[in-house]
């Protein structure tokens, strides 16, 4: 029983309607490194903060080797002996302090006494980067160290606490593969010494590397523990994302021409070139897990990012887009993911929110035409199925779903050549979805659709032709008819395209 | 409870009226009514160019320093320079227009804040109107430091601005300022609300990522809003010079605090919650009708800031407390 650190029973959280952990069970050994994989939305971001204080779960019980462990507050979790080292590094030091205070921060925050004793904090912050394998002066500013050594000041500063259970969030999502090869001594040396460790990635890299044992989650439950050797890592994936057999057979049309050509494209840094053709009437879907460079694709399609290097080609005239202007003028629309924080107007309603970008084509000397507007609107609202009071309604009003269907009906409003919908499904309902999904099959001849999704669920609803990128590039492409999942999955969680029996 | 957020302060500022008539016998008088639009016209003005900023997430605390620099630079081109009126206004004009383009430039150039940028600017302002004259306030007969006198005058054109009073059913019953107030409140309003620009700034206002990414031109319409908001602030001054008849150098120091009060109390009329021009003009009638109602009474003259300051910080929290727009919860 004392081999299990953490265990965790019925695990129920939710957010007013919103059942985000519905029953977590989960045990989490001593001296074993846990990697929790699970989609966006899944669930995992919350089952780390009701382990680390910042929520309360409404359910379930969760225990410290035996003893109960439920935190109502951060310094709770850390003194109980739970620790999270966050993914944004950033989030975890105070880059205007030295590196002393801040591997000292939490005594400098709760303890005692007015006065700091300089000496004191900095010789007890000497000792627990040596035990890290820290290597800096403890007196320079943390704003002078590089991402990593930042994070290691973020461990070190967990370690003092002698946690219990350490939690990673994505560690190594910003750190390059020697700094991650360093991460990973170190995540070594703690599991000899006995700390549970919870990481939370789903490189496969990673995982190979470090990870004891695999569980995977969807839809807030616990949906595959994966314990023995060698670790079934296609398996994992396969259990975070679902299996994606739909009833729906879709109509996949003669393709036309080329609309635009991506050549010889690298993304970032030395990813491998990569080449795709986005045809007339055509719908692609691009699929691949959180880093695989979809959003990064969408951006450098509207102007947002510059490729490292490659040509794209838009009818035949070479597109580099500047920015979104340029995108715009030669009929390359977008709807951006994260739409509360890049789409919706809050203090606008419906109609506004739906014809903001082409308001020129509504006025007449500057002045807005409220019944060309209105008939737009109508328009969307009946095509996309909008459920609303009235077109005036507040933006603010509408679920989710229906705000995403207001935020793809001001790009679809007007015609494009090409329509980038990056991640249109984020928080999303199933109708709104499938909604969506119709209508932008329903019109897409005329131009170019491509849709960056996050599940397969999605990808083989909508797509013609399903792409698969994974670090940067395109890893395969399948045509969406009696499609392989097991291959496609495969390539999703990075296995070469042509090596899909992996080891 | 909608009701009540929507038409709450309008029903207030009705009751107030029927209070103070019945109060004094004088307040619901033709003559009343019009000075308390002149009262507060001058404010108004400046509260419009303010609005304008804070409709686009900015704030223009560069407003009253404009302003009398524009008294100080018309009296200048008048009296110094012995130029006639209509060059006293243009020249005005297009120093509000660059106090304007530099407040935008920097801060969507240089990204400094805005407070920060505009309160920069209004030290620079109060500083310069001061040097051409060592401090000193202009008028007919002065010695510049230079050792000349000064032989120009305040034509009677330029201080028409200041006297004339329109006939409208009553002789001499409506001032330039009044007319000049209202004019700028429609064309502001028009703006705002019905074109295509304003709209843009409204999106702007509320989520500026948001409208950048469906190819808004930001940065234009940021460096726009200041350059109306300097533009009314010269109005402003230019009139208040007309008023004076003299570059008075002690003049219009309430003028930021007042028309920034007006742009404030605008956010409580009809539940608005953000930047109005219908409520910038609300808020600066009612802040001239509670204090011509309260001279009226008799009530000291020192109690009309605590009344102003009393009137905003309840108008705020009436809208932002009870309405589920930009709460906690």
């Amino acid at each position: 029983m004392q081999n299990t650190a953490v265990k965790i029973q019925g695990l129920t959280k939710a957010f007013g309607a919103n059942n985000v952990l519905r029953g977590i069970d989960l045990d989490l050994p001593k001296g074993q490194v846990t990697a929790l994989m699970g989609a966006n939305g899944a669930g995992k971001s919350t089952l780390v903060k009701v382990l680390c204080g910042v929520h309360t779960a409404n359910a379930g019980t969760v225990s410290l080797y035996g003893e109960p462990f439920m935190p109502s507050s951060p310094a709770e979790a850390i003194a109980a002996g739970v620790v999270t080292v966050h993914q944004s590094i950033n989030d975890g030091v105070v880059p205007d302090l030295d590196v002393a205070s801040n591997l000292m921060l939490d005594e400098l925050a709760n303890g005692r006494g007015f006065f700091i004793n300089k000496r004191k904090i900095r010789a007890k912050a000497r000792e627990l980067a040596e035990a890290i394998g820290l290597d800096v002066d403890v007196r320079h500013e943390v704003s002078e160290l590089g991402l990593a050594d930042r994070q290691l000041v973020a461990i070190a500063r967990a370690m003092a606490h002698k946690p219990k259970l350490l939690i990673l969030d994505e560690p190594t999502s910003s750190l390059s593969a020697k700094e991650a090869a360093r991460l990973f001594e170190l995540i070594d040396r703690l599991r000899a010494q006995g700390v549970a460790i919870l990481y939370i990635s789903h490189r496969s890299s990673d995982i190979k590397r470090i990870a004891d044992r695999i569980v995977s989650m969807r839809d807030g439950k616990i949906s595959g523990v994966f314990e023995d050797t060698p670790l079934d890592y296609e398996g994992a994936v396969k259990a975070m994302l679902g299996r994606a057999i739909s009833e729906i057979k879709l109509d996949i049309p003669e393709a036309g021409a080329p609309v635009l050509r991506l050549e010889n494209m690298v993304l970032q840094g030395d990813s491998a070139p990569f080449s795709l053709d986005l045809c007339d009437g055509e719908v692609v879907a691009i699929t691949g897990l959180v880093g695989s460079g979809k959003s990064l694709l969408a951006d450098v399609l509207y102007g947002q990012a510059r490729q490292e290097s490659g040509a794209m080609q838009l009818k035949g005239a070479a597109y580099a887009p500047q920015n979104q202007a340029a995108a715009i003028k030669v009929g390359v629309f977008r709807t951006p993911k994260d739409r509360a924080t890049n789409a919706v107007i809050q203090d606008f309603d419906i109609t506004k929110n739906i014809t903001l970008p082409f308001t020129a084509r509504h006025s007449v000397s500057g002045f807005i035409m409220r019944k060309s507007e209105r008939t737009t609107t109508q328009r969307m609202v009946t095509d996309l199925g909008i459920i609303c009071q009235h077109q005036s309604d507040d933006i603010g009003s509408l679920s989710g779903g229906n705000q995403q269907k207001v935020m793809v009906g001001r790009w679809m409003a007007e015609a494009s050549n090409v329509l980038v919908l990056d991640e249109p499904f984020q928080g999303v309902d199933i109708q709104a979805r499938r909604d969506i999904g119709a209508k932008i099959r329903e019109t897409a001849k005329g131009r170019a659709t491509v849709v960056m999704v996050a599940e397969m669920d999605e990808a083989v609803e909508i797509a013609d032709r399903i792409v698969v990128m994974a670090e940067h590039t395109i890893k395969g492409e399948h045509r969406n008819e009696n499609i392989d999942l097991n291959a496609v999955l495969a390539q999703v969680a990075g296995a070469e395209s042509g090596q899909v029996n992996a080891d | 409870m909608e009701l009540v957020i929507k038409y709450g302060f309008l029903v207030l500022m009705a009751g107030l009226v029927i209070f103070f008539s019945l109060s004094s016998e004088f307040f619901a008088t033709p003559r009343s009514a019009v000075f308390i639009f002149q009262s507060v016209s001058i404010t108004g003005i400046l509260a419009l160019g303010v609005t304008a900023t804070l409709v686009v997430d900015g704030f223009d605390l560069s407003i009253g320093s404009t302003a009398t620099s524009a008294l100080m630079l018309s009296s200048y081109v008048m009296v110094v320079w012995e130029m006639s009126a209509m060059w006293a206004v243009i020249f005005c004009l297009i120093m509000g227009a660059l106090v304007g383009l530099v407040n935008g430039l920097l801060i969507v150039k240089m990204k400094v804040p805005d407070l920060l940028a505009t309160l920069g600017m209004m030290f620079f302002l109060v500083g310069l109107q001061r040097i051409p004259t060592e401090g000193r306030s202009i008028s007919t007969g002065m010695i510049m430091p230079d050792g000349r006198v000064t032989e120009g005058v305040f034509s009677p054109a330029f201080l028409a601005l200041g006297r004339h009073k329109f006939d409208f059913f009553i002789e001499n019953l409506i001032p330039v300022s009044v007319v000049v107030l209202l004019v700028l409140g429609l064309i502001v309003w028009a703006f705002m609300e019905l074109t295509r620009h304003g709209r843009l700034m409204y999106a702007i206002g509320s989520n500026e990522r948001a409208a950048e990414l469906a190819g808004t031109n930001v940065n234009r319409y940021k460096v726009l809003a200041y350059m109306i908001s300097g533009v009314l602030s010269s109005v402003g001054g230019i009139l208040l010079a007309a008023r004076l008849g003299r570059g008075d150098i002690a003049s219009g120091n309430n003028l930021l605090l007042d028309s920034v009060a007006a742009a404030l109390i605008g956010f409580a009329v009809l539940g608005a919650a953000k930047p109005n021009v219908f409520g910038t003009i609300i808020g600066a009638l009612f802040i001239g009708i509670l204090l011509q109602g309260l001279t009226m009474m008799n009530a000291p003259y020192y109690t009309q800031d605590f009344v102003k300051g009393a009137v905003l910080v309840v108008a705020l929290v009436f809208t932002f407390a009870l309405s589920k727009r930009g709460g906690a919860h």
